[in-house]
């Protein structure tokens, strides 16, 4: 027997039927292998720490500066601390979920993924796990560095409750980054300029620095529908700090089920333009060829 | 049957949309390759070998025909197709370049569907097979071109693919990672039966040395096809010999030789040749119907009081044949095409 093996299969015909289980436990794997990267990467890529740490604390640091000139309630400095940290997860969903794929089609990976035994889903998927995992700790950095360095002092009374929330939080918001990942190799270079002109406006809706509360009413509706980042953090900013009569724009209870629609909406729509790319990438060839 | 068939391709032809005109990258390809079959897609820049492969792979859709891998349609079931093919190119960068070699073939392990254990058993069993094993903790952007091209083939073999697909493998590397390269290809090909490789290449010594048989292609269509052999025949149907005497043959000399049975016809080049200028020698250029009559021509030599210090048989090459299709070399393109 030479060293490179023989094929189990009798036939390729053979060696090509896969049962459902088979299929099943196949992308459960890819979402695994494309995970790895990211958490791997946690200890590999010290740059990371500047992009997802620092820049996040430095925003937040600004506006607890100017609430403070500004004597505003000491709550505030909490939510600025809690949004800068979602800011870590908006960061990491912009450039390394939405942008991903463009990324990926210049390496070569994205014809070897098409090519691949498994769904585009377990791609993305695993790109989601592995940058919630790879920002979560990001996150924890900024609002344990921002909580001791700011004084800020949390009042949670249902702290599974918040966990739940976030988590909740993390579906839709990774599922637009999903969505977005498609839509970004349609439009090609012009990616780019969408992810920065996504970036600032997506700070000011989703209130990562202010009570959201506080915008109008119209505007406050239009997040509430399309916005998971801002619904998300004025659930969390309502159970984080329970005693202090922080303003919410709606009960908890509605704002989880926001959530919950939305997070099934931004599966689908990533489902399907997922579905739709790889059409267009084999009609036209002009998605997975790296010099088109 | 197209079922019984590793690879199959009819009436394909593939037209991207450009301005002002569209481009024909591929103009009605048919192909058929059996299981077990070395086949080699031999042709210059921009002659569409890579975008039969994009089509074959199930990356880009015919515009128009059809084709199947194993008897599974490109189109319609690509979910299958997917199960028993893998491509490797050249200069492929894919990866990550944090993850060590044996990372990142475990990660596309995962990719292909290999449970855990065994996608590090197959990573260790590939890495060491391919000479990588000094490598192996190694991060992939610290690799040089050879080393990467490498472990692309160890990817390119982790799911035991029925049929790979090889799109100018050994594009940019030097001599010996090119040989090297090869050999594997040669032995992953010897290590089990039914295993069926496409190879696009546009070096002629590749080809010849991996394939079983060639198609030459330009512009979008497969002007050739056959075993070396053959393909060399089209341009070249009789058999020529360089024979190289210590002295003019006797009775009747080159003549004789010449009006020999088989013998098409006999002349006398040492005159013309280089190597030969300045020695003692006799070259004479012997044109054979076919291989048998070589015994009679040494025999009759040897009659006529000459000895015999030197035989050799003269070849065309590939990129003659090449040559004599379309009129032109391979570096004599004249850029009427896009890459495809």
């Amino acid at each position: 027997m030479s060293r490179y093996g023989s094929v189990t299969a009798t036939s390729p015909q053979e060696a090509a039927e896969w049962s459902t289980g088979r299929v099943v436990r196949s992308n459960l794997r890819a979402v695994v292998g494309r995970a790895y990267p990211r958490i791997i990467g946690l200890t590999r890529e010290p740059s990371w720490l500047f992009f997802e740490i620092v820049l996040p604390f430095l925003a937040v640091s600004a506006f607890v500066f100017v609430y403070r000139a500004l004597e505003a309630p000491e709550e505030f400095i909490g939510f600025v601390v809690l949004g800068g940290a979602m800011t870590a997860f908006w960061l990491n969903v912009v450039w390394m979920m939405a942008a991903q794929f463009y990324w990926e089609k210049d390496q070569g990976n994205l014809e070897l993924y098409f090519t691949a035994p498994m769904h585009l889903m377990s791609v993305l998927a695993g790109m989601a796990i592995g940058g919630l995992v790879m920002t979560s700790s990001r996150a924890l950095a900024v609002i344990g560095i921002g909580s001791l360095l700011y004084g800020v002092t949390y009042d949670i009374e249902q702290p599974i409750l918040l966990a739940g929330v976030f988590l909740l939080t993390m579906i839709p918001l990774y599922g637009m980054g999903m969505l977005f990942a498609s839509l970004f190799l349609l439009w090609g270079r012009e990616a780019f300029h969408l992810a920065e002109l996504l970036q600032e406006p997506i700070y000011f809706l989703g209130g990562v620095n202010f009570p959201l509360a506080r915008l109008p009413g119209a505007v406050v509706g239009a997040v509430m529908a399309t916005l998971p980042l801002g619904v998300g953090l004025d659930a969390m900013r309502q159970l984080a700090f329970s005693s202090s009569g922080v303003e919410g724009v709606l009960p908890v209870s509605l704002e989880i089920a926001i959530l919950a629609i939305m997070g099934v909406l931004f599966l689908i729509a990533a489902r399907m333009a997922l579905g739709y790319l790889e059409h267009l990438a084999r009609r036209e060839g002009r998605l997975t060829l790296r010099w088109q | 049957m197209p079922d019984d068939l590793a690879i199959h391709a009819h009436g394909v032809t593939r037209i991207y949309k450009a301005k002002p005109d569209p481009v024909t990258a591929l103009g009605g390809v048919d192909l058929d390759v059996a299981p077990g079959e070395y086949f080699g897609l031999l042709g210059p820049n921009g002659a569409g070998k890579t975008t039969l492969i994009k089509i074959l792979t199930t990356l880009l859709l015919p515009t128009s025909g059809t084709a199947r891998i194993a008897g599974f349609d490109v189109v319609n079931e690509t979910a299958k197709i997917r199960r028993v093919i893998n491509m490797v190119s050249g200069g492929e960068q894919s990866g990550y370049g944090l993850l060590t070699s044996r990372e990142q073939l475990w990660m596309f392990s995962q990719f292909y569907g290999l449970p855990n254990r065994e996608g590090w058993r197959k990573v260790d069993e590939l890495i060491e097979i391919t000479g990588l094993t000094e490598q192996r903790d190694q991060k992939v952007r610290t690799l040089s071109t050879g080393q990467r091209q490498k472990l692309n083939f160890a990817r390119g073999l982790l799911n035991d693919p029925w049929v790979l697909f090889l799109d100018e493998p050994t594009l940019g590397l030097d001599v010996a990672a090119a040989r090297d390269l090869r050999e594997h290809t040669l032995a992953w090909k010897a290590a089990a039966l039914g295993r069926t490789l496409l190879l696009t290449t546009h070096y002629m010594v590749e080809a010849e040395q991996l394939c079983d048989r060639i198609a030459i292609v330009d512009r979008g269509k497969i002007l050739a096809l056959g075993t070396p052999e053959e393909l060399r025949r089209r341009v070249q149907a009789e058999s020529i010999f360089r024979i190289d005497l210590d002295r003019l043959p006797q009775n009747g000399g080159i003549a004789a030789i010449g009006s020999l049975p088989g013998v098409l016809s006999a002349v006398r080049v040492d005159e013309e040749n280089d190597d030969a200028a300045g020695s003692d020698r006799i070259v004479l250029k012997v044109a054979l119907a076919d291989d048998s009559a070589l015994t009679s021509v040494v025999t009759a030599v040897a009659d006529r009081g000459s000895h015999l210090v030197g035989l050799a048989k003269s070849e065309p090459s590939l990129e003659d044949v090449f040559v004599e299709l379309v009129g032109r070399g391979f570096g004599d393109e004249d850029g009427g095409e896009p890459a495809s």
